[in-house]
């Protein structure tokens, strides 16, 4: 059993020979071949991850480092006493991660081989898909920051690559009514913005660097002090290797600091009230990890689009429904909340640092859930959703309810995938139709003109509007009903996965408030309620507009689930709709109801346990959870008393815009609370603006022009000639100078000749030796003479 | 009195590396003559095998420590490591030739592999010598087939200059190196390098008149050698016949004579005359006197390749630079401290710079056409459209040659300033810093031709023949690894430990 761990490389392995068959071989293969090699790459990483998963239960949660032997010395620095090596780490928390990659992963690789079928780039799609599978795996089974920053960086490009992937598809803005590029604009939005939070990532890791002289989270062997002597807080190095002597006293006997992982470090530094000095300025560990804390929060920010950074992830849609929900939605956006969870040690020792990731997620799942109201995007809607929901994973992360983030995570990553892929085959279906619509006109016309649609339509017409849906009920009933078990999940309505993640977090929040007499508890939990509460009301509105009523185009009329690849998406869905009903039940909270007595409670909290030490399980507050249903109960009643009988075609208004109480607020969700226009204004502008006085005026006109062209090339032009001409000319090209005069000088006549001859090489030679031997003789000379 | 030397003494097994390419160059000889003029494709291929057989040998036995030839000849790490370094010159440069005499209508003179195989076990024997007597030997039997290499594009006149003037002026060379051996033989009177290293230790001490005679024995030895690795003011054979010789007879000179000329310089200096340390200095004496050489050597080998316009001509003068960046290794190596430090320097610089400068010149050769023009820069212009990958390569090879971070070339080039600021040469270093930036220039100026200038790239071959792409794949490879994973280069050189090796032979005698 210990030695299954060692499978561990296949989850990056089998993804990458996946991704280089395809690259080099995938326009061979054809379809159905590509479609096999990514799927297969992305099940071989899945069945690896369950079996680690059997390895983990079957020896007793103990965590290991795997080696891979030519890559154990990778970086090897003696004088900067920099070692890292590249180790895979298997516990319990990177086996959630791999299961819930490769899980989800391996399902929208099924789909996406319906979705992008007769797509002109299918074999590149795949690459970057395995691609990202590999990056995604190598972020998450690194045992040190430096792979895991590989990782963040690898599927941060891959994100940029897919979001952009129909790069050359010239769109129409509806919003700003330009036609662009919006796709790459898109990915490159994406791209620049992760920018800024990876600015605090590796700020954060130069400073733990600097502190621990390590970015091991632990050293092979090592366990978490805190998870051994949990209650006495005795702080010990404890090691499995026996030979290693256990040290009597820490403050006597300290072992060497790089014999210990970054995070027993901290806890060793927290308990002895170490110091670490920066050059001039000495500073208390704790401020330094807050320090930490806060740049890594700033990361976190970037990848799992929080406040102020979220503002990549809706304009991210314009990738591929797959990328949107593998990527967007259950995968890479929630690198951000594994990265929280791992370094919890830090975040618990600064407390100020996690209640302001508190506050920014709980602001962010309110800011998202709000402007998810005013969207007719179906897929913005649930971007915004995903921005809202990531901020009840890190707020949850924020109140130290680890157990509670990587449950929703979990949770999240089956049911929003669920509903993005929902989202794409109806996006699908309404295509279909139109092109169907359109063929029709068209046979009217000219009957023998091919099913080719117009190339020049007058009037885009856009299949992710939900005004142009509406009554798709009816001819998609298998999709309608998935579709609403993955909302009513979101909603958080009983027994689904979305209810019981939501709801411990809900809970925590309170308990946080009411047990710790802690205000951030109370404000995370009132922002996190209003904000649960909206996306009920945004779920329910979404469902009504899109598959209830009358069909309001005849696009969404002939629109249907039958078509070609379509199968097999909604045979998807089906799993992903089993995996939303039945997930909850592995982490019910201890006390709910009847069920805890049914079901074990907080399996899913025991099992993280044993990686994030500072993880609980949590208690069911059965008021909450009445309270929290209800609500969500009677926010999709009224959704559907606002949009179920009103006309809402395009071009008309949404009921809440029409009255007048409403219509400030809708315009504002609708606007995305000008976020982007604020961006736009005050960092955007401003930055080009600088970005065009650097270049015109310091780079071009004073750096360029003066500095390189007026002193540096024309003194190095000088020196150039001067060393040059003289040394070259004399030697080669036949006037005897530079060194060639020093042999005039001495050989008189035999100077004269053109170089070129034997005779004056021979005569250099000869000048060489009476060099080196004077040379030589020299200090002999002054020996003796000082003699 | 003359003792005849027993079996034992004689110890074949440990010469056995250089002993089997000798036999196969040997062996050979008596299979061309024999060979139907229509087989004579078969030549150049058992060359190779003979070549690659040595390999094998050297890397199995790489860590073998013993003395053969009655303590003439030695085998330790230093040995097999120079012994690596020439033998993958050499196989490269066979596969070039390959290409490079087919399409010069040279196909048939087979006996291009058996004057390149002896001049290959020359350079075996010159990393192997434990006598001032094999130095000279090895020299000789380096030189002069390459003398005969050089011209071997007769009746082209250009080859034939280039031969004449590289055998005058190697002959000079010689003269220098007997003379010099003669002094040390006169001072010490042993040409055993140990055993001059114990005569040396006991002149220093006593302060006789003899350390006039050594110090003359040691400058002589340095010009020799000197010329041989073309350091200025000794490199003025350089341009010129680089530019004259075939191409791929330069780029195995570039290489591998400089492998083989400074495996021997560092023997002698390094294991035979590391204590020649005057009153009052901290360092050997001849270690000064290289470090004005190779400042000399750095500042005019890259300025003066500058201004060169044609490609052959170029390399000719960076490979004088570069030889100037070894020479700094071997400088450091006179700080007792440092010794062994400078000494793994210089092999690692040696080994990265084979792989680069062989790619480059490949590059050079696949370009060339068939009259043995386009070796001008400009017909670099517009190369990265017509011939993307190996324009890419060359690009490559031209930023290891610059020492660029993750190349061969810039882990050669760490190793050599490390030990020449240990050796506390904080002014050579900078020296050779200042001269590497001027560098960049002229090896950038190739990579902005290839890829900023419009042009027609005229090249030589249309498709690339399968051993000379073979050779390229091997150079780049070679440069990448090395460059990606410097480790590989710590390890190999870990057990280089000549210092150590002649403390060990004064502990036991």
């Amino acid at each position: 059993m210990e030695n299954l761990a060692q499978l561990v490389p296949l989850v990056i392995i089998a993804p990458l020979i996946g991704m280089l068959i395809n690259l080099f071989l995938g326009k061979y293969l054809g379809e159905r071949g590509v479609g096999m090699v990514a799927i297969g790459a992305a099940l071989i990483a899945f069945v690896v991850a369950v079996l680690l998963l059997v390895q983990q239960t079957a020896t007793g949660y103990a965590p290991v480092v795997v080696e891979i032997p030519f890559f154990s010395r990778w970086i090897d620095v003696p004088a900067a006493a920099l070692y890292i090596g590249w180790q895979f780490r298997v516990d319990t928390l990177s086996v959630t991660m791999m299961l819930v990659v490769a899980g989800v992963g391996s399902l929208i690789h099924f789909y996406a081989t319906g979705y992008m079928h007769g797509d002109s780039m299918y074999p590149r799609f795949f690459v970057y898909l395995n691609m990202f599978l590999v990056f995604m795996m190598l972020l998450v089974t690194g045992n040190n920051f430096l792979v895991l920053f590989i990782g963040w960086e690898g599927v941060g490009f891959c994100s940029y690559i897919l979001i952009s992937f129909w790069w050359d598809r010239a769109q129409k803005d509806k919003q700003f009514g330009t036609v662009g590029w919006k796709n790459s604009l898109a990915g490159r939005k994406a791209f620049i913005v992760n920018r800024v939070g990876d600015f605090g990532l590796l700020i954060a890791l130069f400073l733990t660097f600097w502190t621990f002289g390590t970015l091991d989270f632990y050293k092979p062997g090592e366990v978490p002090i805190q998870s051994v002597h949990e209650q006495t807080r005795v702080i010990e190095v404890v090691r499995t290797d026996e030979t290693a002597p256990a040290p009597a006293s820490p403050a006597l006997d300290e072992p060497h600091p790089a014999a210990m992982g970054v995070f027993n470090q901290a806890e060793q530094m927290m308990a002895e009230g170490a110091t670490v000095s920066f050059g001039s300025i000495t500073m208390p560990i704790q401020t330094v990890l807050t320090l930490i804390a806060l740049f890594m929060l700033l990361g976190v920010t970037g990848k799992s689009a929080q406040i102020p950074l979220f503002v990549w992830l809706p304009d991210a849609m314009a990738g591929p429904t797959p990328v949107s929900a593998l990527i967007h939605a259950a995968t890479m956006v929630t690198a951000g909340v594994y990265l929280i969870v791992r370094s919890q040690v830090f975040y618990h020792y600064a407390p100020f640092a996690s209640g302001v990731v508190t506050l920014v997620g709980a602001v962010t799942a309110l800011v998202g859930g709000f402007i998810a109201l005013g969207q007719w995007d179906i897929k913005k809607v649930l971007a915004y959703s995903t921005v809202s929901q990531l901020g009840f994973m890190v707020a949850a992360a924020g109140i130290g309810a680890y157990t509670a983030a990587m449950f929703h995570l979990a949770a999240h990553a089956l049911f929003k995938a669920l509903l993005f892929l929902g989202s794409g085959v109806v996006i699908h279906a309404v295509e279909h139709g139109y092109h169907h619509v359109q063929h029709l006109k068209e046979g009217e016309h000219h009957a023998e003109h091919g099913g080719d649609a117009p190339e020049d339509e007058e009037e885009p017409f856009d299949p992710q509007d939900m005004r142009n849906m509406g009554g798709l009920k009816a001819s998609m009933r298998r999709t309608y009903w998935f579709y609403l078990i993955g909302a009513l999940a979101l909603a958080g309505i009983f027994p689904l996965a979305g209810f019981w993640s939501k709801d411990e977090i809900l809970a925590e929040g309170l308990m946080r408030g009411f047990v710790e007499g802690d205000l951030v508890g109370y404000i995370a939990f009132g922002l996190l309620f209003i904000s649960a509460l909206l996306t009920a009301f945004y779920m329910g509105r979404q469902v009504i507009l899109v598959f209830h009523g009358q069909p309001r185009t005849e696009a969404a009329r002939y629109a249907g689930e039958r078509a070609y690849g379509m199968r097999v998406m909604v045979n998807v869905l089906a799993v992903l709709a089993v995996g939303t009903v039945v997930f909850g039940f592995i982490n019910v909270a201890s006390g709910f109801w009847v069920v805890d007595r049914i079901i074990r409670p907080h399996v899913f909290a025991d099992w993280l346990q044993h990686t994030v030490v500072y993880a609980h399980p949590a208690n069911a507050l059965m008021g909450v959870a009445i309270l929290a249903v209800a609500g969500a109960v009677i926010m999709i009643l009224a959704a559907r008393s606002i949009y179920l009988h009103r006309p809402v075609v395009e071009g008309d208004k949404d009921p809440l815009q029409v009255n007048p109480q409403t219509e400030g607020l809708f315009a504002l969700a609708n606007a995305r609370m000008f976020w982007d226009e604020i961006y736009d204004k005050y960092i955007v502008v401003p930055f080009t603006r600088a970005g065009h006085w650097l270049a015109d005026r310091l780079d071009s006109a004073f750096l360029h022009d003066f500095v390189h062209d007026v002193l540096l090339v024309k003194t190095f032009n000088g020196v150039a000639r001067l060393l040059g001409r003289p040394v070259d000319l004399g030697i080669i090209d036949g006037a005897v100078n530079g060194l060639g005069r020093l042999a005039q000088a001495i050989a008189g006549p035999l100077g004269r000749l053109q170089t070129g001859y034997v005779r004056v090489y021979a005569l250099s030679v000869f000048i060489g030796a009476l060099l080196v031997i004077v040379l030589l003789l020299l200090p002999l000379l002054q020996v003796m003479g000082g003699n | 009195m003359i003792q005849m030397p027993t079996l034992e003494s004689l110890n074949f097994g440990v010469a056995f590396p250089a002993l089997s390419l000798v036999i196969g160059a040997v062996l050979l000889l008596v299979v061309d003559v024999f060979l139907p003029e229509r087989r004579k494709g078969l030549v150049p291929w058992l060359a190779l095998l003979g070549v690659l057989v040595s390999l094998a040998v050297s890397m199995i036995n790489y860590n073998e420590v013993g003395e053969a030839f009655s303590g003439m000849f030695i085998a330790d790490p230093f040995t097999s490591l120079v012994n690596i370094i020439v033998l993958i010159s050499a196989a490269l440069s066979i596969l070039l030739a390959m290409d490079y005499l087919r399409r010069t209508e040279m196909e048939h003179r087979s006996d291009y592999y058996l004057l390149l195989l002896f001049t290959t076990s020359g350079m075996l024997f010159m990393g192997a010598a434990n006598d001032l007597i094999v130095v000279f030997v090895a020299l000789e039997l380096l030189s002069i087939p390459l003398y005969v290499l050089s011209g071997f594009r007769r009746p082209n006149l250009k080859s034939e200059e280039a031969a004449l003037k590289y055998f005058l002026l190697g002959a000079f060379a010689s003269g220098f190196l007997v003379f010099g051996i003669a002094m040390i033989y006169g001072a010490t009177g042993t040409t055993n390098l140990p055993g001059v290293w114990a005569g040396t230790a006991a002149i220093v001490e006593s302060a006789s008149p003899s350390l006039y005679l050594l110090l003359l024995g040691v400058g002589l030895i340095v010009v020799s050698l000197g010329f041989k690795v073309a350091a200025v003011p000794f490199h003025m054979w350089t341009p010129d016949v680089y530019e004259g010789a075939p191409t791929p007879v330069t780029a195995f000179m570039s290489v591998g004579t400089k492998a083989g000329s400074f495996a021997a310089l560092l023997r002698i200096l390094v294991v035979g005359l590391p204590t020649l340390i005057l009153t009052g200095a901290t360092s050997a004496a001849w270690a000064n006197t290289l470090a004005i050489l190779a400042a000399l050597t750095m500042i005019l080998g890259n300025f003066v390749a500058l201004r060169q316009m044609n490609i052959k001509r170029m390399l000719a003068y960076s490979s004088i630079a570069h030889a100037g960046y070894i020479l700094m290794a071997v400088a450091a190596a006179g700080d007792p401290a440092v010794g062994n430090q400078g000494v793994q320097a210089a092999l690692i610089y040696l080994l990265t710079y084979a792989f680069t400068n062989l790619g480059a010149f490949a590059i050079v050769i696949a370009l060339e056409r068939n009259d043995g023009t386009g070796g001008q820069l400009d017909d670099f212009r517009g190369l990265a459209s017509q011939r993307p990958v190996l324009a890419l390569l060359m690009t490559f090879f031209m930023l290891s040659l610059t020492g660029i971070p993750l190349t061969a070339g810039f882990i050669g080039k760490w190793y050599v300033f490390l030990s020449a600021i240990n050796a506390g040469l904080v002014l050579l270093a900078v020296i050779g810093a200042v001269t590497s930036v001027v560098a960049a220039f002229y090896y950038i100026r190739i990579i902005v031709r290839m890829y900023l200038q419009e042009g027609d790239a005229n090249i030589g071959t249309s498709r690339l023949s399968y051993t000379l792409g073979a050779a390229i794949l091997v150079a780049g490879l070679g440069t990448l690894i090395f460059g990606v994973l410097p480790f590989l280069v710590a390890d190999l050189t870990q057990g280089v430990q000549i210092v150590r090796t002649i403390a060990q032979i004064a502990g036991g005698g």
